[in-house]
């Protein structure tokens, strides 16, 4: 399955990317995401894209891993937020 | 009851004039109260000088955050009309930011849904910030005194006590 990944404001400036597409095994889950992503990224940005207070969110909706995921899914890793 | 919601995320400015008159002409004589509340970019930061402000935000679910945040106040109070706009891109100092207009029929509710919704937005709506000025740039994170704002709404229904703000509030 395709699984888009998305990153925003620090984790964007850490990972050096807005996003990437994965293929991912048809069973895979966030977990599995997440060794995918440790083959693309630097050890410092897969540490910076897991921090306690970054949120996940699956089809933009937050979502508390591990979590299934399904093709098409868009996961989003999301650093604290500052509206207002 | 239904009541007007208006969310907007966008790179334009805003008229607080405009949207008042749009008000005035789409309700009725049940509006007896109008508060807003306009945020602007300040020109000093924690790291000094500020020049600009640059927000990020995540289309789609950006706007499903401020809807569930005015969704909250509308089970709290009786609100009849509610606008957020919240602005994106680059925002110079001294620029328009973010705006919050509340109408209802009295003013005790007007007053505690604006500031409730400005309270949370500022919390848990789906926005990052990054100011710029003399000593770089860097990413902004919520402030304990935020934090502090919205956990008094939540205790102050968590104590027990039917108050105004609370679901469990007499309804005037």
């Amino acid at each position: 399955m395709r699984v888009a990944v998305r990153f925003f404001a620090s984790l964007k400036d850490v990972t050096g990317c807005a996003g990437l597409e994965l293929a991912l095994p048809a069973s895979a889950d966030f977990d599995d995401l997440c060794q995918a992503l440790a083959r693309q990224l630097a050890p410092a940005a897969l540490t910076a894209i897991r921090a306690a207070n970054v949120r996940v969110a699956r089809n933009q909706s937050l979502e508390e891993p591990p979590f299934p995921l399904a093709d098409g899914d868009e996961v989003a890793f999301l650093p604290p937020v500052t509206g207002g | 009851m239904t009541i007007a919601i208006d969310i907007r995320v966008q790179e334009a400015d805003f008229s607080q004039a405009d949207e008042y008159q749009a008000l005035r002409a789409r309700q009725g004589g049940a509006m007896g109260a109008v508060t807003a509340f306009v945020g602007l970019v300040r020109d000093q930061g924690v790291a000094g000088a500020v020049t600009s402000l640059v927000l990020e935000h995540y289309p789609g679910m950006t706007e499903r955050s401020i809807e569930a945040i005015v969704r909250q106040a509308e089970a709290r109070w009786p609100i009849l009309d509610v606008v957020v706009i919240h602005r994106v891109g680059t925002l110079a100092a001294t620029a328009q930011i973010v705006f919050v207009q509340v109408a209802s029929g009295h003013r005790a509710a007007a007053f505690a849904a604006c500031e409730f919704i400005m309270d949370y937005l500022k919390t848990d709506a789906v926005f990052w910030k990054r100011e710029a000025g003399a000593a770089g740039a860097h990413w902004i994170e919520a402030t304990g005194d935020d934090r502090a704002r919205v956990e008094a709404w939540s205790d102050a229904c968590q104590a027990g006590e039917p108050q105004p703000g609370c679901p469990n509030a007499p309804r005037a």
